[in-house]
């Protein structure tokens, strides 16, 4: 498997191509190599798993494969940073995620992103993130991972504010940046305090194995928790930063000021999901040593999916809708991974269904997420607007972008037999599983979900006709821009026919899907109903939703505000943080440590001022000083010789 | 008796007019108080039995150098003039430096002095082995110095008189008035 | 007050100390004045005092410790020879200083400073 290395050397050598040679290079150029690169990148990763899955399955479980662990940096005697490539089934499936998604939007940016200023700048940052996506999902240590992470993170900096002359997206790619760095100021002590009870940074020490490596850990405690625990938590705060979980999602919604296809692979896909992936790699510790933390990771998501989609509800920006769905949905995810009681899934025990689910839905969300948002950049590019107030009545100029959509939103509504759906009903039963409450929950959230989708669709493609802005008509966008669409439409539909269960379970055994009988039929039930209320509202323009607006205002503008949430974080920086904290120290700084240095410079002139007076040019002066040191010595030589 | 009584005034003259010489307010006042001094030193030299050196310090301290230090200060300053004195950090330095180094010296004289001396009566010197020692070339004689001296007074008179002279005008102006005419 | 010179034979009617004392007065009054007074003529009265000090000095050490010699003498002739032409040049020069700046003050003739 030593291929594996070209996966990721080929985007790493095809960004400093395209960066190095810059504005050198004709866009054409620039974009054919990036998509070329990608290209053979995900071939390499559809034959990897081919490979992985055919070759690797021994008594039944699928092995666990390093290819490359290299020792860069040692650190104390036992510690060792490495740099390698790790094989399993979730890091196999990630690759052929990230693969196919970043391919189809390299494709989708030779039309999108056409006449742009900066293309070549473009293509080469989307090169860097898929390197540090890469890297990050086959890392073979912990330490290895938050490297890639932060390269991540820089990646997706770097994108979002690729408009750079817009202060939005810059003020936008500040935030995101600076969230998510907050969030793994968290995540490095977590592993800190890890590796340094454990001694190592690696995976397959930490992970497999009887967990006697964790003992330290485990028993040293503080406030009343065992330093794993902390541990474990840290690290899920840092995948919460990344993920975009409650509190800390507020980067994700003004993210979407980045180019729409940056948004369709970061902000959908990839990026976001690297939370999820860091748990469920984690997972081993989680579920057989600190399961409190995992509880509190299916709280979290569940608040998180619910909160993000009453916001979903009542915003007009196309873009937005998606980004709080993306949240929504990577709550699923979270739920899905918390509420399982075990590692094993087999017929008769299903405690790990829901680490089976959420991998599933990972895989699914990004078929169609990526749909969603390559679809809304059709749409943006033809209409000129994200607002719903300027589309309408669209599916009769954009045929083939409102096919595609429409599959995606039945995806993840979860009408059968599309993807959505099968991933969605595993953890509707997992969560039911975990408890009664949590399953009903979730099956509101998927009600909410289906509604809030339905009614873009339908503000988009129906509702009122189109009004035409500047003189021309909308027009389907280009085959560029199409062939992904249809692509992951393909994908979307049949996706959900994968025997996902076979591949990715938690212990990597192989476990046959069977859908709970009630539970779907509850969930379908839930979403047509839903999809209903929306056709009624949204299919026809009326003034329906407007009335119910007003009936619950006070709620519809909470929720158009996305609760408030930002300005509360805007109060606690500006008013406590700012003036309480950096004020100080910034004054602490320019008087003290500044009045210090200068204070010196000062003396320095002062007693130079002082001492220029010994060169008077006054002949009594130089006397007077003669005599003094005349006398001087000889009342030394007579205190000496005495 | 009469020698300590003599020695006595003599010594107190001395340093009180040396003392009034370098304070006293007005320039004619210090001048005659340095010209007391001159003459309570010459009568030291004559205590001494230096009969030779008493009538050099007179006649070429007290009575030449004297008058050549009046003159001076005729021609620079409007008589009656009162002096200002120095009121500031230079004086408390000087003073703590003079009387600091006036006990220092004071105690290593006091200290040390202790070698043994005889004290002869001797007449006084005769002016013949003053001559003989000045104008002789043996050991411990002086003609040498002597010579240099009166190379060194033939230079001083050349260079006072030089950096004393008034400047020359250059009368170009009247000559070009003449040209142009 | 340590040992005072001993003398052992007629005993001198003043002890040479009380000459070193006299020129040790007259000298540091002649440094005081040096150091404190403005007036150049002033300042040359007070080198005047030091050289006379020296004076005292070398004849009294000379008449008590080598009665027999004449360098002391000598020396002491010669220091006034030559303060006497010292004192010609520095007339002179104050008398360069009155005609460029009207006046003989010390301030004047700093232009080593700094």
């Amino acid at each position: 498997m030593d291929y594996t290395l070209l996966i990721l050397l080929l985007p790493l050598c095809s960004f400093l191509f395209i960066g190095l040679s810059g504005t050198k290079l004709k866009p054409a150029v620039a974009g054919i190599v990036g998509t070329l690169s990608l290209t053979a990148v995900t071939l390499l990763s559809y034959y990897t798993a081919y490979d992985y899955f055919s070759s690797q399955n021994i008594s039944g479980v699928w092995q666990t494969l390093t290819p490359y662990n290299l020792t860069w940096l040692h650190v104390g005697e036992k510690l060792h940073i490495d740099l390698g490539i790790l094989l399993d089934p979730i890091s196999v499936l990630m690759l052929v995620v990230i693969s196919t998604v970043s391919l189809m939007v390299h494709i989708y940016s030779m039309g999108y992103m056409k006449g742009e200023k900066g293309f070549q700048r473009y293509y080469a940052f989307l090169s860097l993130f898929t390197f540090s996506m890469l890297g990050l999902v086959l890392a073979t240590n912990i330490f290895q991972m938050y490297i890639f992470w932060e390269l991540v993170g820089v990646s997706s900096y770097l994108l979002i504010g690729f408009y750079y002359t817009k202060p939005a997206a810059v003020a936008a790619s500040k935030k995101a940046f600076i969230v998510t760095r907050f969030a793994d100021f968290f995540f490095l002590i977590g592993i800190l305090v890890l590796s340094y009870f454990t001694q190592t940074f690696d995976f397959e020490a930490l992970l497999t194995g009887d967990g006697s490596i964790l003992s330290g850990a485990m028993g040293s405690t503080f406030i009343g928790a065992s330093a794993l625990t902390w541990a474990m938590a840290l690290i899920f705060i840092g995948a919460a930063g990344k993920s975009a979980m409650f509190p800390l999602h507020i980067w994700l919604p003004d993210a979407m000021e980045g180019p729409t296809p940056v948004s369709a692979l970061i902000h959908a896909a990839t990026m976001v999901v690297a939370g999820v992936y860091l748990v469920a790699r984690m997972f081993p510790i989680y579920i057989g040593f600190t399961p409190e933390v995992l509880q509190g990771i299916a709280y979290v998501g569940a608040f998180t999916a619910m909160f993000a989609a009453v916001i979903a509800i009542v915003q007009t920006d196309i873009k937005r809708v998606l980004a709080f769905s993306t949240i929504s949905q990577i709550g699923f995810m979270m739920v899905a991974l918390g509420v399982s009681t075990s590692m094993q899934l087999a017929e008769h025990e299903h405690g790990g269904l829901g680490y089976m689910a959420s991998m599933f839905h990972l895989f699914t969300h990004a078929m169609f997420k990526s749909l969603l948002f390559l679809g809304a950049g059709s749409i943006i590019h033809a209409v000129h607007s994200n607002e719903m107030a300027d589309m309408g009545g669209l599916r009769k100029y954009m045929p083939i972008t409102h096919i595609t959509f429409l599959i995606a939103c039945l995806a993840i509504a979860g009408i059968p037999p599309f993807s959505g759906f099968v991933s969605k009903d595993e953890i509707m039963t997992a969560a039911y599983g975990f408890g009664t409450g949590m399953g009903i929950w979730m099956t509101i959230t998927a009600g909410l979900t289906a509604f809030y989708m339905f009614r873009l669709y339908y503000r988009i493609f129906w509702n009122k006709e189109y009004e035409v802005h500047g003189g021309h008509l909308p027009h389907e966008s280009p085959r560029s821009m199409t062939f992904p669409l249809m692509f992951l439409a393909l994908l979307t539909l049949v996706g959900g026919f994968i025997p996902f269960g076979k591949f990715v379970t938690a212990d990597h055994t192989q476990y046959t899907i069977h859908l709970d009988t009630t539970i779907a039929i509850v969930s379908v039930v839930v979403a047509l109903a839903a999809i209903g209320l929306a056709t009624l509202l949204y299919r026809k323009e009326n003034d329906q939703p407007a009335r119910l607006a007003v009936r619950v205002e006070g709620l519809y503008k909470a929720a158009y505000h996305r609760f408030y949430i930002d300005e509360v974080y805007q109060f606690i920086t500006r008013k406590i943080i700012f003036n309480g904290i950096s004020r100080p120290f910034a004054w602490f700084d320019r008087h003290v440590i500044d009045g210090a240095i200068n204070g010196l410079g000062w003396i320095t002139l002062r007693t130079s001022e002082a001492v220029k007076g010994f060169q008077s040019g006054n002949v009594q002066w130089y006397a007077w000083v003669f005599l003094f040191a005349t006398l001087l010595i000889t009342f030394l030589t007579i205190i000496f010789t005495h | 008796m009469t020698q300590q009584i003599i020695f006595s005034i003599l010594a107190i003259a001395i340093a009180l007019f040396s003392v009034l010489a370098v304070t006293s307010k007005r320039i004619i006042r210090s001048a005659i108080y340095l010209l007391f001094v001159l003459l309570a030193t010459a009568g030291l030299f004559l205590m001494l039995n230096y009969h030779f050196l008493f009538a050099v310090q007179v006649t070429v301290y007290a009575g030449g150098i004297m008058v050549l230090f009046i003159m001076a200060i005729f021609l620079t300053h409007k008589p009656g003039k009162i002096m200002e004195r120095r009121t500031n950090l230079k004086l408390i330095l000087s003073m703590l430096l003079s009387s600091g180094g006036l006990v220092l010296c004071g105690y290593i004289i006091l200290r040390n002095v202790t070698r043994t001396y005889n004290y002869l009566k001797v007449s006084e010197m005769n002016m013949q082995d003053i001559g003989h020692a000045m104008m002789g070339t043996g050991k411990y004689q002086f003609l040498l110095p002597f010579e240099a001296i009166s190379l060194l007074l033939l230079t001083c008179i050349i260079g006072a008189i030089m950096i004393a002279r008034k400047e020359k005008n250059i009368e170009t102006n009247d000559n070009k008035d003449l040209d142009h005419q | 007050m340590g040992e005072l010179i001993v003398n052992t034979s007629g005993g001198a009617p003043i002890p040479l100390t009380a000459y070193l004392i006299v020129s040790l007065i007259m000298f540091f009054a002649g440094i005081y004045g040096f150091f404190t007074r403005k007036n150049l003529i002033l300042i040359l009265i007070s080198i005047e005092l030091i050289l006379n000090s020296v004076d005292i000095n070398f004849a009294a050490f000379n008449r008590y410790l080598f009665p027999d010699r004449m360098e002391g003498l000598f020396y002491a002739l010669f220091v006034i020879a030559i303060s006497a032409c010292e004192t010609a040049v520095a007339i002179a020069i104050v008398i360069n200083v009155y005609r460029k700046f009207g006046n003989t003050e010390v301030d004047n003739i700093q232009q080593m400073k700094n």
